[in-house]
């Protein structure tokens, strides 16, 4: 081909761009909540239940987003409920993904007895209906974020586990596994240095999503009143009280509904973005 | 160099498995007796399923022969482990069909030469690294360079380079030109030529093409459902074929003549 | 003779990066006649192929030209109605038989599933015809092999079934991209001789991609040649064969490696001939660009 390969140009995508900025924006609001909030998230004010948002008729503009039926500050509470809803996200995400990851990685590259057992308690595992599963696990472990963590965790790890022994079995029939061995690598450093980072790419990209995946659950905990203590910031807390009062006070629902999706969409095009921009692999 | 004896494989059959029990194996190589002296170029040749990858790459000992021995300059390595080949391994190399498969395609062409040299503990890795691309004639920029931005015949290169890089007494060919275009399999097969005569190397050239190995083998076996049913110098192969299958391979051959005959 | 296929300057290019793929290619194949289109990877050997059959990837847009079957222009219709142009008057033989046959389905349904769903045959017409054809084919078990799944085939019986299933409907074109690379050169021999056999019988007209100039010295009356989807030279095979007027393809047919000659050596295309073709076609390709 005449001009062929020096074609490959690397895109910046404005999806990585708008989801890396939304996810910054919220981390930074998260970190520093306590001196950007304009209000005590737990502050109760009956005299400012229900304002309408800033720019709405008979609104206070302290209170920029409104305030919900026992007049706390919606946005104060968006912002603390992105703590918890992060601090899910990455810890939850994260010990899913280094969990499932290496077994899944370990069935797929050593075969054999380790992926007969570790296929075996992914099938099990995968016939039990997650949500309920979860709602065992917390009357178990009892309420509280760590609880909804390890719940994440304990149910989630097979998806990473599946998805990644299937790719690790597509790589380990490369002739570049071949090679390592003819080079004299041993079999668990071929996993790591050669399989490796030809999963991790598949790894980021599920990483991303699950984290998305951890903001909705927590949220749907909170929703059904099993993750914290009830007056606590949390954005389902939030969406299920705002529920209740639907027709007399929307923002009270509206508000913490849209952060939670731009959030959890973000963290999803963030992985793709990712992968477009520095898997040198392009497909 | 290599001594062969009633080398018997058996491979199981997962195809054909039942839904109890052990896969029925296939006996793909039967009985092969034969040696590779030092500096010897060796061409095997078949058709597909006639065994001689196989072959290849249980005299590298990636598979464990089921019956016979293999010797490798007079140190029998039939049952050898892993870990007992392991310092073996830098003196047998190997270079693959598909150089898209076999070259890591998230590692840059650097690492890829590199990584066996540093796990055998070698020193001057970098300038080991630029020799050996020097050799295969490729700029040393391509360092960076990452597999799919290479073009087919430069990754066959590469992974000549990584061959060659770790000084090797005995390398395996299998089918290096096969997915090439005419023009980078001139290249190759003369780049590999030179290299044999200025290495001083043992190769082993699998080839399902008779024609690519006239000109690099001094000595040719032609493989059929996994037994030798010719091993002759190169000129006789070519010029007084004694086996029938050796007749028709070189009868099957498309010479770019129109008015060839039997055809 | 005259021509049941011309293509006349089709030009095309990859929709979003602007580069071209194919530059102006005209070629023309009579009814009986195979035409073999030759050349390195990227040459645009299949496109050609792929455009007549109306089948090139969605990346790749015709900038113009003509592609004439049967004297009807096929870039000018409509898509439904190319669909069945094409469909009635052409097939493809694929390069990998084991790609090109779907895993689930015995071999005889798709045989005869496109003259039955398409072409509006009777069901029992179609059977028939299937049987014929895979006799034809020299399958001496046609029943067994319609009842089998594609793999319990060899590859060479694939192929076979292959060239069965492209001569089912009387096609008058048949384009072979590769029909054979896939193969062991015994059953590539086999194979050639068999598609010979069939388009001479049927005198259907066929055009034949493949990078083997020996294949090509076999198979086909006339060739062209292409480098980075220009034709370089068109010419019969004895005049080819006996006096290449290119550069490039006499670089080509040195670079061929001949068992029977000992004494030659393989010589790789010379850089300077190709940089020559690639600086007269960047020429061309910059008025191009100015144009759009």
């Amino acid at each position: 081909m005449l001009e062929g390969r020096a074609l490959t140009v690397r895109r910046s995508t404005p999806r990585l761009w708008l989801s890396a900025s939304w996810l910054a924006l919220i981390s930074l609001a998260a970190i520093f909540a306590p001196l950007v909030a304009p209000h005590d998230p737990l502050a109760q004010d009956l005299f400012a239940a229900r304002l309408p948002p800033a720019w709405a008729e008979g609104a206070d503009p302290a209170y920029l987003l409104g305030t919900d039926s026992l007049g706390r500050d919606v946005l104060t509470r968006i912002i603390f409920g992105a703590r918890i809803a992060l601090t899910v996200a990455l810890v939850a995400g994260l010990a899913t993904a280094i969990i499932g990851s290496t077994l899944g990685l370990l069935a797929g590259y050593l075969r054999g007895w380790v992926d007969l057992v570790i296929s075996r308690i992914v099938d099990i595992w995968l016939a039990f209906p997650p949500v309920l599963f979860a709602i065992l696990l917390i009357a178990v472990l009892g309420t509280g974020l760590s609880s909804i963590i390890i719940a994440i965790i304990v149910i989630d790890w097979t998806r990473f586990c599946r998805v990644v022994r299937a790719e690790a079995l597509n790589q380990s029939a490369m002739d570049y596994v071949t090679s390592a061995k003819v080079a004299g690598r041993t079999r668990l450093s071929t996993m790591w240095r050669e399989i490796g980072p030809n999963v991790l790419p598949t790894i980021c990209v599920l990483l991303t999503i699950e984290m998305g995946i951890a903001v909705i659950v927590e949220a749907i905990l909170s929703f059904v009143n099993l993750s914290i203590s009830t007056d606590a910031p949390t954005w389902g807390g939030m969406i299920a009280e705002g529920r209740t009062s639907i027709h007399q006070a929307w923002w009270v629902l509206v508000f913490p509904l849209i952060v939670l999706f731009l959030t959890v969409l973000s963290f999803s095009q963030l992985g793709e973005g990712l992968k477009d921009r520095f898997d040198p692999v392009l497909r | 160099m290599f001594k062969v004896s009633g080398l018997d494989l058996a491979l199981p059959d997962r195809v054909n498995r039942p839904l109890i029990g052990k896969a029925p194996e296939i006996q793909i190589l039967k009985g092969l007796t034969f040696d590779i002296s030092s500096g010897e170029v060796i061409g095997i040749v078949g058709g597909s399923g006639s065994g001689k990858s196989t072959l290849g790459r249980t005299l590298l000992r990636l598979y464990e022969p089921t019956a016979g021995t293999v010797s490798f300059e007079g140190r029998d390595i039939t049952h050898l482990s892993e870990a007992e080949l392991r310092p073996l391994r830098r003196r047998m190399q190997m270079v693959f069909q598909d150089p898209m498969s076999s070259l890591n395609p998230r590692r840059p062409i650097g690492a890829i030469i590199a990584d066996p040299l540093a796990l055998h503990g070698l020193d001057g890795i970098s300038a080991r690294v630029d020799r050996a691309l020097d050799h295969v004639g490729l700029p040393n920029a391509l360092r960076h360079r990452y597999p799919h931005e290479l073009s087919g015949g430069q990754r066959q290169r590469v992974g000549i380079a990584r061959a060659i890089a770790m000084e090797p007494d005995f390398i395996l060919a299998d089918e290096i030109v096969s997915g090439l275009d005419v023009s980078s399999q001139a290249q190759v097969l003369n780049l590999l030529e030179n290299l044999v005569d200025e290495l001083g190397l043992t190769l082993a050239f699998i080839s399902h093409d008779l024609s690519v190995i006239r000109r690099l083998c001094s000595r040719v076996m032609v493989l059929y459902r996994g037994e030798i049913v010719e091993l002759a110098p190169v000129e006789q192969i070519f010029d007084a074929p004694k086996a029938a299958y050796t007749r028709e391979l070189l009868d099957a051959i498309p010479l770019p003549d129109p008015n060839q005959k039997n055809w | 003779m005259t021509a049941f296929l011309e293509i006349e300057n089709l030009s095309a290019s990859l929709k979003r990066q602007r580069v071209r793929m194919l530059r102006s290619v005209s070629l023309s194949v009579a009814a009986g006649e195979v035409h073999g289109l030759v050349g390195e990877s990227g040459a645009g050997k299949s496109m050609i192929g792929k455009a007549v059959l109306g089948i090139l990837p969605a990346a790749l847009a015709i900038d113009e030209g003509e592609i004439r079957l049967d004297g009807e222009d096929l870039l000018a219709m409509r898509p439904a109605d190319r669909r069945r142009a094409i469909g009635a008057k052409a097939a493809l033989i694929p390069q990998d038989p084991l790609t090109a046959l779907n895993p689930s389905h015995c071999i005889g349904p798709q045989i005869t599933g496109r003259l039955v769903d398409i072409l509006g045959w009777d069901k029992r017409k179609a059977d028939m015809r299937a049987r014929e054809l895979l006799a034809e084919v020299n399958i001496d078990d046609p029943d067994r092999v319609m009842a089998s799944y594609p793999f319990e085939l060899s590859g060479g019986m694939r192929q076979r079934v292959l060239i069965a299933s492209a001569f089912a409907a009387n096609p008058k074109l048949i384009v072979a991209d590769e029909p054979t690379t896939a193969l062991d050169v015994t059953v590539q021999k086999q194979i050639l001789k068999l598609i010979r056999e069939m388009q001479a019988r049927h005198g259907t007209a066929m055009l034949f991609v493949t990078h083997d100039l020996g294949v090509v010295s076999k198979i086909c009356q006339r060739l062209s040649v292409l480098y980075a989807g220009k034709v370089l030279e068109q010419a019969t095979i004895a005049e080819f064969f006996a006096d290449p007027k290119h550069a490039y393809s006499r670089a080509l047919l040195a670079a061929t490696p001949k068992y029977t000659d000992p004494g030659s050596s393989l010589v790789p295309v010379d850089s300077s001939v190709t940089d020559l073709v690639a600086a007269e076609i960047e020429a061309v390709d910059e008025g191009w660009r100015l144009a759009r």
